[in-house]
């Protein structure tokens, strides 16, 4: 699995409630939940990503609370791959409950800019920053965690596998 | 091998004798909880499957505490999902505006999450179970479906941390500020570990100041926080536990990511600052802040014992003419004591408001949603920008006490200055 897109930059920390914010969320629809992302920060970005966008950001991304709205609507924004130095827990097993790559590479943060264009290959942990030529690598996921992202999410995955018997 | 107590636990729902950080394993789930924001979404999946056969069905409870009672149309809509789905797959501990309180009070009131037990919840404060010796720990609105459908889920074994408190504390000091303190020292560090709650102090702790312990173990991002079962921990448990349950403990020699050793004796009363749970100061040390409101309840501190000591403080004293002071029982039954106890009249008194069981404020949902500038004390554990109302708002953490005093002040102050 490749996947080709333009950073959108953010630091540490970025938590649940910038993600989302809670007053939005008696909304249960992606789409309508996408508009409103990153709000309190960068109010608006939704309607200038595209997709395939890839969003980059520093240590603990995703802290907070445990609303799947939050990689919902980063992944009904059009983004295909958060990549961060580190990820809260939560968010990291909800991303990938609902089939959306994330990454742990804090290399690839230092020299990378807003609008850098990447590469990644999930398969071979390989990610390719196209205006600086870096390649950076990042540790293989476990086995199941890529059958969960094959499937599209941990339902697919479950039925699947045939785990409800 | 010897092994933690949060490792016992996770082998003992794994079916294997010992376990080892780092293992990523299916394990056998006890107990669920979701609420009126996690819950729906987790329900529109199921209805994606035909016939979808709910394996753990009495061993969920549902419980709209968010935006109930209702705050409007969306967040009435989505409770009825919740009821609908209930009434459809007979779920057992769904629990309707009226019975229904703050779902991290409810559920041990109830004696639904148990010492020994594996326990997951569509919340991150999930954590706070961990104080009956429970593993237990915040997911995702996709692992409840998918522990529903398995009975499992799955998770990666946690190294653990533990953290030795020495010392009585000081009057005025409590479990909030143990903990606030906590978190100033650990920052970062306790992300995806175990935080072992264990120390001389805990003896000193009753169950309400040790659930808001492990409550907070999720803001140093912990997995989950956990204290070994002790006489505190099984009289509070006497008459209310729903099942029969087992205790662990930790082995003398298991092995720990890091040590941590806290005197608290002199800790004095503690306040956490815009915008992180681990920014945090002493009382006495942050100069003249004034408030705009005061909020007393939330899963951290909106039980009995913290509404008793808000009103100890408060009582024959008026809330400042510049604040609004909200007080929220966590649960109808801690309401109700408050209620016989005077606790309630103390504070109508003073000038505040009671709020019914909610989480409202806390996450800026409704009654009591901060303006832009505004500044609240609050009782909660999120000071993140715009958590309770406005993003140019500003939350300040604290306990029960600090909050009260702060109300009477009408500036965040230490309690001694109002008695």
């Amino acid at each position: 699995m490749k996947l080709k897109g333009k950073i959108w930059l953010f630091g540490d920390d970025i938590d649940t409630d910038i993600i989302i914010p809670a007053r939005y969320l008696n909304i249960t629809d992606p789409k309508d939940l996408s508009t409103h992302i990153f709000e309190p920060v960068r109010p608006g970005i939704s309607e200038k990503m595209t997709p395939g966008d890839i969003i980059l950001a520093g240590e603990n991304f995703g802290c907070g609370s445990s609303r799947e709205h939050a990689p919902l609507a980063i992944k009904a924004a059009g983004i295909s791959a958060v990549i961060a130095k580190s990820f809260a827990r939560i968010f990291y097993r909800n991303a990938l409950n609902i089939g959306m790559p994330v990454i742990i590479c804090p290399a690839l943060y230092e020299n990378a800019r807003e609008g850098d264009t990447l590469m990644i290959d999930i398969k071979q942990g390989k990610i390719r920053n196209y205006r600086t030529g870096g390649v950076f690598t990042f540790p293989r996921f476990e086995d199941f965690m890529l059958d969960i992202i094959n499937a599209g999410g941990l339902i697919p995955f479950i039925l699947k596998k045939n785990l409800i018997k | 091998m010897a092994q933690t107590i949060t490792e016992k636990i996770i082998a003992r729902h794994t079916g294997k004798k010992t376990v080892s950080p780092g293992q990523h394993l299916l394990a056998r789930v006890d107990f669920m909880v979701a609420n009126d924001i996690t819950a729906p979404l987790f329900i529109n999946l199921l209805s994606t499957i035909s016939a979808p056969r709910l394996k753990l069905k009495n061993r969920i409870a549902l419980v709209p505490d968010h935006f109930a009672p209702n705050k409007d149309i969306k967040s009435a809509e989505n409770v009825k999902l919740l009821r609908r789905f209930s009434r459809r797959f007979h779920i057992k501990y769904f629990f309707e505006t009226g019975r229904c309180g703050i779902e991290h009070c409810l559920l041990p009131e109830k004696g639904l999450v148990l010492p020994g037990e594996l326990i997951c919840g569509a919340d991150s404060h999930t954590c706070t179970y961990g104080a009956v010796g429970a593993v237990s720990f915040g997911v995702g609105s996709t692992d409840i479906a998918g522990a529903l459908l398995s009975g499992k889920i799955w998770l990666r074994v946690p190294e653990t941390i533990k953290i030795v408190y020495q010392g009585k504390p000081k009057k005025w000091v409590y479990g909030k500020d143990i903990i606030l303190f906590t978190l100033k020292n650990l920052g970062r560090t306790a992300r995806y570990r175990a935080l072992e709650f264990s120390g001389e102090t805990l003896s000193h702790l009753d169950m309400n100041q040790r659930f808001t312990i492990c409550n907070m173990a999720i803001e140093a991002g912990a997995k989950n926080g956990i204290i070994e079962p002790d006489r505190i921990t099984l009289d509070y448990l006497k008459n209310r536990a729903r099942r029969r349950y087992k205790i662990f403990k930790s082995d003398p020699n298991a092995l720990y990511k890091d040590i941590k050793i806290y005197d608290i004796s002199n800790l004095e009363p503690q306040i956490a600052l815009p915008h992180s749970p681990s920014n945090v100061k002493s009382v006495n040390e942050i100069g003249k802040i004034e408030v705009d409101q005061v909020f007393i309840g939330s899963c951290t501190n909106g039980w009995y014992s913290d509404l008793k000591t808000a009103a100890e403080i408060i009582k024959n004293k008026k809330v400042a003419d510049s604040v609004r002071l909200i007080v929220g029982p966590a649960t109808p039954e801690i309401y109700l004591r408050c209620l016989k106890d005077g606790i309630l009249e103390t504070f109508l008194n003073a000038g505040a408001v009671i709020s019914p069981p909610t989480c409202g404020p806390c996450l800026g949902g409704h009654m009591g949603v901060l303006a832009s500038k505004e500044r609240a004390v609050s009782t909660t554990n999120r000071n993140f920008i715009g958590r309770m109302g406005h993003p140019d708002s500003e939350v300040y953490l604290a306990s029960p006490a600090v909050a009260a005093a702060s109300a009477i002040k009408g500036r965040i102050c230490h309690p001694e200055e109002v008695l």
